[in-house]
């Protein structure tokens, strides 16, 4: 910034070059050369041309091709179709530009521009007919119909809103509660088969459910409704992994929740909820694969790094009779993303 | 001769000139609609031509080819999360699990001819979608096209732009496979993060618990109902109103803040642009034919307590990605409830903030420079450092967030550490992109100090010339008329100084504030910018040119006086010759 427009009041210099007008048009090959021209023409109508072809040529591929043929690694139809289709189009895109730009007119031409307003009559005139309409309708002059008309709109809101209320059942108590409870199976999550501890190797992590979700006999249906299995994996998915019983810290939380150095924890993220997944065997750390935040389950699943913000909680497993794992009892807190009544 | 009724030369009978049959029928539908008086200007309407001016046209061809290549997807798609056992053509998930979503998703892939082709198109033209819409946004932006009288559709645009994401993100949705399920997953754990209603959007979004059964065909609903109808509309009201403004156009010879100067749209523009359409659209289709997109049969349907490493969503929810990521895990618990910051922060408000500050932004950047004027020439990113920085620096944040969007990538192609990465980009969001905008700024600034030294001085020739003491100096040759004016047509800036005297004492104390401060960013604004010679300056500039010039003269016409380059002369026994 120079010094003098510190200044508003000094006089603006005039504008140092002017305008020197629009340029002289140039003709072009085509405009003066009757060979460039035709050659253009026959330019533009091959291009025309080879669209049609290719157009015909997709119908062919559409049924001469099968469905599973193979061209050099590549699905045939797919190729023939997305090559056939792209190049007609592109054939008729690229010959209407070359004729708009070789044979269609190229003088510039000038069009004046408006201020975006309207005249200034106009304008008065418009606001006379507004003023005069709000006076015929006397609402300055009636509050009481300008107000309870207004009241009247503001009320017609609620109907709109409550008329929604069906979209979903109120939450309730539900998201505190998973299917797990007292002497429930820790089952295998691919085929349900019951886990007992000497399954389990020292460093392992398997990825269980609660054999509710299971049959417990062939051919019964499982516990939950196939429906609301979805719903339920979303909060009882649950991964065990074996530690050395030395390496786990002080479980201040959880005493005796674990059978000889087997722990059972949420898979379940507490930032948004998406399944943990990523076993670091060493140091016994859990890592998110969507937003990297990574639990420590060798410490009462502590949260070291990432986004999270709570522990992973740990459901407290023992053996049953037959000498499977089976939770103690659902989890004591709720599982996966905070939400505000969580507490 | 289509103006006369017939032709005859005198000695041959005359010979009834044809009907134009497409009068005929303008003349059929005029009785009917009464178009002539609405047409009449607008076949002939002029645009003016510029590359850039075809960023928006992409976006606006591929939210077409969107429509098109949907209404075939929708004939077969099945918007549905009923659970059925797979027996399709795919073998590697015969009797799996799914939705009919899903199921239905395959069958387009693998029984459907040209289905996959079409799913494919319409997905590589939604990512074309949005980021033709960010990048034309980003010319409109660097030139100032979003200036008086353009603010209303530049706040249009930016609308636009939302809802193309939020369309893009119900879309990928809807396959049910486990990366949209993940995404939704997501979703529904920033829903929850709604301080009081958090788990009462969540249950009504997804109609209970999540999954649920019912969220699948309520995006199918948003999807090509709700969303696509309110994008037609606004791309309807877009561009009605570029039609009533005219378009923009960059400033040079017989260029004004009066006229636009251009081809008509019948029939060049109606070609180009038209012809631009098939173009975009045999892009796609090739694209969609050749490129692998969204693999849906890869990853399987959507399990909750299943995920792959390396998960990544679409690009456009990249940034989203990112702050989410990087945000430290911050959780108030107070009164009984709970606050997860580590959410709300990044998921909610940091978008709606982005957006505010977007759609505010003309109106933000005429209360600094108290510009209420109209324009409709363009002004070059230069001649406008701040607002050109900013973007830079904008464009960095971007570019940050986005890499922290996929830290876990980076972390595993380039054998870094995750947690470093993640730190780093904490901070590197508050440094960097200040460093950015000084950097551009001032890169600005030495590109208008290199116009005013051609205006000047000339351009650099490129000719070494030695004088009688044996000294070298290279040959500065003067700009072409229309150069030099289309580098003198901008505006001298004008600092807001502030209201002063009787005006100021009349203000409230915090009117007074804000008055000042206004003031303060005024000058900010223009800081470090280059003025324009004045006509004094070009004047001593020419004359000083001059006598040097006279210097020189014993060697004009020889092949040393450099003119052969400009094309002022020709030069005997030069075969350099070239024209400007």
């Amino acid at each position: 910034m120079s010094d003098d427009h510190n200044h508003g009041t000094e006089l603006v210099p005039a504008e140092p070059i002017e305008n020197p007008g629009l340029p002289e048009h140039l003709p072009r090959p085509t405009d003066v050369d009757p060979v460039a021209e035709k050659r253009a023409e026959r330019q533009v109508a091959t291009l025309f041309g080879l669209s049609g072809v290719s157009a015909v040529l997709f119908c062919v591929s559409y049924f001469a091709i099968g469905k599973r043929d193979v061209f050099i690694g590549i699905e045939a139809l797919q190729l023939a179709l997305g090559t056939t289709l792209g190049l007609a189009l592109l054939f008729i895109g690229v010959g209407a530009i070359q004729w708009s730009r070789k044979l269609m007119s190229d003088h510039e031409i000038v069009e004046y521009r408006h201020p975006a307003a309207s005249s200034e009559e106009d304008r008065a005139e418009a606001l006379a007919a507004l003023d005069q309409g709000i006076e015929d309708s006397g609402i300055g002059r009636r509050p009481l119909v300008r107000n309870s008309l207004l009241g009247a709109m503001g009320l017609l809101g609620l109907p709109a809103i409550v008329a929604l209320r069906d979209l979903g059942p109120l939450p309730g108590d539900s998201l505190e509660h998973t299917v797990w409870r007292t002497g429930m199976r820790v089952v295998q999550d691919v085929d349900g088969r019951p886990i007992r501890p000497e399954d389990m190797q020292v460093g392992q992590l398997v990825n269980a459910e609660p054999a509710a979700f299971f049959p417990s006999e062939e051919g019964e249906e499982p516990e939950v409704p196939e429906h609301e299995i979805l719903a339920e994996k979303a909060k009882a998915a649950v991964i065990l992994v074996r530690m050395q019983p030395d390496d786990i810290k002080d479980q201040e939380r959880a005493q005796n929740w674990g059978v000889d150095g087997i722990l059972c924890y949420s898979k379940i993220c507490t930032h948004v909820g998406c399944p943990i997944s990523l076993w670091e065997q060493q140091t016994h750390h859990l890592l998110c694969p969507c937003h990297q935040s990574t639990f420590d389950l060798a410490d009462n699943g502590k949260v070291i790094f990432g986004p999270a913000a709570r522990h992973l909680p740990q459901l407290a497993i023992t053996v049953d009779s037959e000498g499977y794992l089976v939770a103690q009892d659902d989890f004591n807190e709720p599982v996966g993303p905070s939400y505000w009544e969580r507490g | 001769m289509a103006d006369s009724v017939a032709t005859t030369n005198g000695t041959e009978p005359a010979v009834t000139a044809k009907a134009n049959p497409a009068a005929a029928v303008a003349t059929w539908a005029d009785e009917r609609l009464g178009i002539a008086t609405a047409t009449k200007k607008q076949l002939r309407k002029v645009f003016p031509d510029h590359w850039s001016f075809m960023l928006g046209e992409i976006a606006l061809w591929s939210f077409v080819i969107l429509l098109l290549t949907g209404v075939f997807l929708s004939l077969w798609f099945n918007p549905s999360m009923g659970e059925v056992i797979y027996d399709g053509s795919y073998e590697q998930l015969k009797g799996i699990h799914m939705s009919e979503a899903y199921r239905s998703t395959l069958e387009i892939s693998f029984d459907v001819r040209a289905g996959l082709l079409m799913r494919q198109m319409h997905h590589w033209a939604a990512m074309l979608f949005i980021a033709a819409m960010l990048v034309h946004m980003m010319r409109v932006f660097l030139t100032g096209a979003f200036r008086k009288p353009r603010e209303l559709n530049w706040i249009i645009g930016g609308v636009l732009l939302l809802l193309g994401i939020l369309e893009g993100f119900a879309g990928y949705s809807l396959p049910d496979d486990l990366l949209s399920g993940t995404g939704l997953r997501i979703a529904d754990g920033l829903v929850k993060a709604t301080p009081v209603l958090g788990s009462y959007m969540s249950f009504f979004m997804f109609g209970g618990e999540f999954p649920g059964d019912q969220i699948i065909p309520r995006l199918y609903t948003a999807h090509i109902l709700l969303i696509p109808g309110l994008i037609l509309a606004l791309i309807a009201a877009h561009m009605l109103l570029l039609v009533y403004h005219k378009h923009t156009q960059w400033p040079g010879p017989g260029r004004t803040e009066n006229n636009v100067v251009g081809y008509p749209m019948m029939p060049v523009y109606a070609a180009k642009a038209g012809g631009f359409f098939f173009i975009t659209f045999g892009v796609t289709a090739l694209m969609g034919g050749l490129m692998t997109i969204n693999p849906v049969w890869r990853f399987g349907p959507y399990n909750p307590a299943e995920v792959t490493a390396g998960s990544q969503p679409d690009w456009y929810m990249g940034i989203a990605e990112g702050l989410l990521r990087i945000m430290p895990g911050w959780e108030t618990h107070i009164f009984g409830v709970t606050l997860s910051w580590n959410i709300f922060l990044p998921g909610q408000i940091a978008p709606i903030a982005l957006l505010m500050v977007v759609l505010a932004y003309p109106f933000i950047e005429q209360w600094i420079t108290g510009d209420k004027r109209e324009h409709h020439l363009l002004q070059r990113p230069r001649n406008v450092p701040t607002r050109t920085a900013f973007l830079a620096a904008m464009i960095t944040l971007y570019g940050l967030l986005w890499a922290a969007g996929g830290n876990d990538i980076l972390a595993t192609t380039f054998h870094l550490d995750l947690n470093t990465i993640t730190y780093f980009m904490r901070g590197a969001i508050f440094v960097i992109p200040p460093l950015v905008f000084i950097l551009a700024k001032r890169w600005c600034i030495s590109l208008q100090r290199h116009d005013k030294e051609m205006l000047l001085h000339g351009y650099e020739s490129g000719i070494i010339m030695r004088d009688a003491e044996g000294g070298y100096t290279e040959r500065h040759l003067p700009l072409s008329p229309e150069r030099a004016y289309t580098l003198t047509a901008h505006e001298r800036p004008e600092v807001y100084a502030g209201l002063s005297g009787a005006d100021a004492n009349g203000l409230s104390a915090p009117k007074a504030r804000l008055d000042q401060l206004r003031a303060r960013l005024s000058k900010a604004w223009y800081s470090g910018d280059v003025q324009k010679p004045t006509v004094a300056e070009l004047e001593e500039a020419h004359h000083h040119a001059e006598l040097e010039h006279a210097h020189d003269a014993p060697l004009e016409g020889h092949a040393a006086d450099g003119h052969q380059f400009d094309g002022r002369h020709e030069v005997a026994g030069e075969e350099l010759t070239q024209k400007h």
